[in-house]
């Protein structure tokens, strides 16, 4: 009975929605007032009636028991929905009579029965819920309820609204049915599973031919230092495509949000990178900010000779011999690498102290200081000035002189030790020695008198 | 002259010219094996070493789970000549189980136990064990890694036996497990209660064998034994001995310094291939080579009563052993020869393993 | 007056070489000295203070109170570890171990945001050492603080 009223809102709703497909918001506005006023004595009802709603529903009853696997999954997958958790069922969807034990009185028009959306519609459909406000605030507070308008701006929804039935729908990602939270890590949609989920369209060039992209973005993201993160570290924040595609709005990046959108975790190369002579160069010939030098989809962990002037170095593509980029390029370059192999050269004599014996973990900590600095001044290369990078290679070499120094000294200290051993050892040998003589003496002359 | 009155005025109330008499009464028999009669008192020379180095160490080091780890490399980082000391206390303590093995076994071997020494013998065996001791809790004490680990499996180890073995863990550890409780009862065993006992027994030992002097091999018995006097002759030669090991200490710490390794960590998985001091690694080989069940008996079980009953026979060999028999000295040397083999080659497969 | 070895010094039978005898205790004499001198030269340098007084411990003094005013933190030496010790805007001492939980670096307080920020790559965590913005995987560990008259002392529990 209850139910019949949330099934009679949607029922009422459902024209409107079909009629008002490309603007959502106005029949969500459009709410009208004495019902907004019944919601929440509904939404108690709503709760009451969960456990008795779920007892009896002729749909799952009947679709369990049929045949056809196109007809019976529905019934089975259900089982996992949120939605069923969330107390509701079949006919909150798709309308009709679950009370009913006949076919033809389940799936009455007259009940508010849908059926089964064709993909275009699907958006709508599942926005009749999910993009009012009002109603989604009873499930979930913080629930964003802007799914299907940002839907449309995607390049999916696009293509879908141009009649590509090829394009993605809410259910291709969320999957339909056995729908599950983003948070669940069986979720087609949780982190660990999203690259796989958008690979199942675009990672087959059969299913994007003549769309004009590629279908290698997942193995290339396979490659990344990203997926790295995520499946190998297993770090749950590292991006995967919605990270920086956007979910609902999925689309390129254009070349001039690029790094806006990279800078949503790299800030601070971000924010270097804004303050950088580059930031106008790049804009002017439309180059794309990170991706230019990083790449996209394959992004490998960065090294130190993709800076520079040498072979291999990212910076020549551009700059020539002469320029000032190029010899800021160079001069960055040659300060990491100072920084480098000083630090190898103190880790190599603090190492071959220890082998010693010698206890250096106090030196070999505060070399980390150097590690620090380096760090840091790789991520200062992004403001392309070797004023900025100075600033922290000079304190670095700074430490890693001393590291160096406190290896020596510990290798001076072994030698005093082995120093002070021979001189202390031609002491206790000569004493020995001249013992054995004084006994000598002493026994010869016991000879001699016996 | 007023030393010599003042010598007088000891004299009279010591006795020492009685002392001076009785030590240079005294005599060391000469003969092939005479090289033996050293390893005693090297032994009790290195023992000296441990006992001056130990106090030394005891200046710096802080018994506790949060700083005996810091406080051991304190001393070898800021300390002068804390590297020295500690690696000399590290270095004397084998060296001196050494000694003590080789000690017991020529004695075994030469038949220095026959009466009226068994006392001489027993109180010797003491000692074995006690330096046994000493090693085991001296080498928790700096709390690293390695020592926390082999510890854990020590006392393990013990608590297997069954009846008493678990309130003997117990003891040990001063709880369930290994922590920084039994760090401190280790520390008190180390530094009072063996130091204390084992004074009385080397006491015991010294005194017994001042009593009955230097024991000749039975088979030499009969045949002239040349002497030689223990003061000066032969305590000068323990001298050059003495001198010598210092020199070996010294180089030993110099260019083999005792490593310190990282500090425990109760919750850190054990290293591999985890092994204990060599003095205990063909006991450790031995019951790793066991197997699980003997005639319907735990094997570890059986193996640690084994070593226990061996222990325990270890005392009572004097007793059994009473005069020289062609056919019993036939059966001591192969069980002599037996577990000196059986003690190398599990040392050698523990270490190659 | 015979000494303990027995060495009659002065019977005429052994006066024969008195002078290599001599020559020879007055240089076992020096070398007894000398290697005596090398045993406790090092115990008794071993014995004096050393200029570091005590070892590292489970707990530092990482600052004076008057040091940390509210909305600041300042960087001291746990062990070998750095660490940060701040007063939040609500007057609380908080300690932290100020080793970047992303690639190591060493974090500071920014009294502006009111977080605890590392440099190298943005990252931040806020003042239960949460991480909260940029790449750092894990928060930082959090100590125990006390203060001790006009010192702050911080435990690693």
């Amino acid at each position: 009975m209850n139910l019949g009223l949330l099934n009679g809102r949607i029922g009422r709703l459902a024209p409107a929605a079909a009629a008002a497909q490309i603007s959502r918001v106005v029949p969500v506005l459009g709410v009208p007032r004495a019902f907004a006023c019944a919601l929440p004595v509904l939404t108690i009802l709503l709760l009451f009636t969960t456990a008795a709603a779920q007892k009896k529903s002729s749909c799952i009853e009947c679709h369990a028991k049929l045949d056809d696997p196109r007809l019976s999954a529905p019934a089975k997958l259900f089982d996992d929905d949120i939605h069923r958790t969330r107390g509701l069922s079949c006919n909150d969807c798709h309308g009709g009579d679950p009370n009913a034990d006949t076919k033809e009185g389940a799936k009455d028009p007259r009940k508010g029965y849908l059926g089964k959306p064709k993909a275009l519609d699907i958006p709508a459909y599942c926005g009749k819920c999910h993009s009012d406000a009002s109603l989604m605030k009873k499930f979930n507070p913080s629930l964003r309820v802007d799914q299907e308008r940002e839907y449309y701006t995607s390049v999916h929804g696009k293509l879908l609204k141009a009649g590509e039935t090829r394009a993605a729908t809410c259910i291709s990602c969320h999957s339909v049915h056995g729908i599950r939270a983003i948070n669940d890590p069986l979720s087609s949609v949780y982190p660990s599973n999203v690259a796989e989920t958008c690979s199942k369209c675009h990672g087959s060039a059969d299913y994007m031919r003549g769309l004009g992209i590629p279908s290698d973005q997942y193995e290339k993201y396979k490659t990344s230092v990203h997926a790295e993160a995520l499946y190998v570290k297993q770090d749950l924040s590292a991006p995967t495509c919605n990270d920086c595609h956007g979910n609902h709005g999925a689309a390129p990046p254009g070349i001039a949000s690029v790094a806006n959108v990279c800078g949503q975790c790299h800030a601070r190369q971000a924010e270097l990178f804004q303050t950088s002579p580059h930031k106008a160069a790049f804009d002017q010939k439309e180059l794309g900010e990170c991706i230019t030098c990083h790449g996209n989809h394959a992004i490998n962990k960065p090294n130190d000779q993709l800076i520079g002037t040498t072979q291999g170095a990212l910076c020549i593509s551009c700059h020539t011999p002469g320029d000032k980029g190029f010899v800021a390029a160079g001069q960055m370059r040659s300060q990491i690498d100072k920084l480098i192999a000083s630090l190898d050269k103190s880790n190599e004599i603090l190492n071959r102290a220890e082998r010693a014996g010698m206890e250096v973990s106090k030196p070999k900590f505060e070399l980390k200081g150097a590690v620090d600095a380096l760090t840091h001044a790789r991520v200062l290369i992004h403001s392309s000035s070797t004023a900025e990078v100075d600033k922290v290679i000079g304190p670095g070499l700074e430490v890693s002189a001393k590291g160096y120094e406190a290896g020596t000294a510990a290798l001076a200290e072994r030698r005093f030790r082995r120093e002070g051993l021979a001189v202390s050892l031609v002491f206790i040998l000569f004493l020995a020695g001249l013992v054995y003589l004084k006994l000598r003496q002493i026994e010869s002359r016991q000879a001699t008198t016996e | 002259m007023r030393i010599q009155s003042l010598i007088a005025w000891f004299d009279e109330r010591l006795s020492i010219s009685t002392l001076v008499a009785i030590a240079r009464k005294k005599e060391v028999p000469l003969h092939r094996h005479s090289i033996w009669y050293y390893f005693g008192g090297m032994t009790l020379f290195l023992f000296t070493v441990q006992v001056v180095t130990g106090i030394l160490l005891l200046l710096y080091y802080r018994p506790s789970s949060e700083s005996a780890f810091e406080s051991v490399q304190f001393i070898i980082t800021e300390v002068k000549f804390g590297w020295l000391i500690r690696s000399i206390h590290s270095w004397s303590a084998n060296l001196m189980i050494a000694t003590l093995f080789i000690h017991m076994f020529s004695v075994f071997f030469l038949r220095a136990y026959y009466p009226p020494r068994e006392i001489t013998w027993v109180s010797g065996v003491f000692l074995l064990f006690i330096v046994i001791c000493f090693g085991f809790s001296g080498y928790l004490l700096p709390w690293n890694k390695l020592a926390f680990f082999a510890t854990k499996v020590g006392t393990e180890i013990a608590g297997v036996v069954p009846v008493v073995g678990r309130p003997i863990l117990r003891f040990l550890r001063g709880g369930d497990d290994v922590t920084g409780a039994t760090l401190t009862r280790f520390f008190g065993f180390h530094v009072a209660v063996l130091p204390a006992t084992a004074t009385v027994f080397i006491a015991i030992h010294v005194l017994m064998v001042q009593m009955h002097g230097m024991s000749v091999p039975p088979k030499l018995l009969g045949q002239p034994v040349k002497k030689m006097k223990f003061v000066p002759n032969f305590i000068l030669r323990d001298l050059i001995g003495w001198i010598l090991a210092i020199g070996v200490l010294a180089a030993l710490a110099a260019l083999f310094p005792w490593e310190l390794g990282e500090k425990a960590d109760a919750f850190a998985s054990a290293p591999a291939g985890i092994k204990p001091e060599w003095y205990f690694l063909f006991m450790f080989q031995t019951l790793k080579w066991l197997p699980a069940k003997i005639l319907g008996m735990d094997g570890e079980v059986l193996g640690i009563m084994a070593f226990n009953i061996v222990a325990l026979l270890l005392f009572i060999v004097p007793f059994v052993d009473r005069s020289d028999n062609r056919r019993r000295r036939l059966i001591f040397n192969l069980l002599g020869v037996l577990a000196l083999l059986f003690i190398v080659v599990m040392t050698i497969v523990g270490y190659v393993t | 007056m015979q000494n303990i070895f027995g060495d009659k010094s002065t019977d005429p039978k052994h006066a024969l070489k008195p002078t290599r005898r001599r020559f020879l205790d007055y240089l076992l004499g020096t070398s007894a000295f000398a290697t005596l001198g090398a045993i406790f030269y090092p115990i008794f340098k071993f014995m004096q203070p050393p200029q570091i007084i005590e070892s590292a411990e489970n707990s530092v003094v990482a600052a004076k109170l008057s040091e940390i005013p509210t909305n600041s933190g300042k960087i001291f030496k746990f062990g070998n570890k750095p660490g940060i010790v701040l007063r939040t805007p609500a007057g609380e001492l908080k300690a932290f171990s100020a080793v970047c939980t992303h690639l190591e670096c060493i974090v500071q307080y920014r009294p502006d945001t009111k977080q605890i920020w590392c440099a190298c790559h943005n990252g931040q965590y806020n003042l239960n050492g949460k991480n909260i913005g940029g790449p750092p995987p894990r928060p930082l560990e959090e100590y125990k603080v006390n203060t001790r008259g006009d010192d702050i002392v911080v435990t690693r529990s």
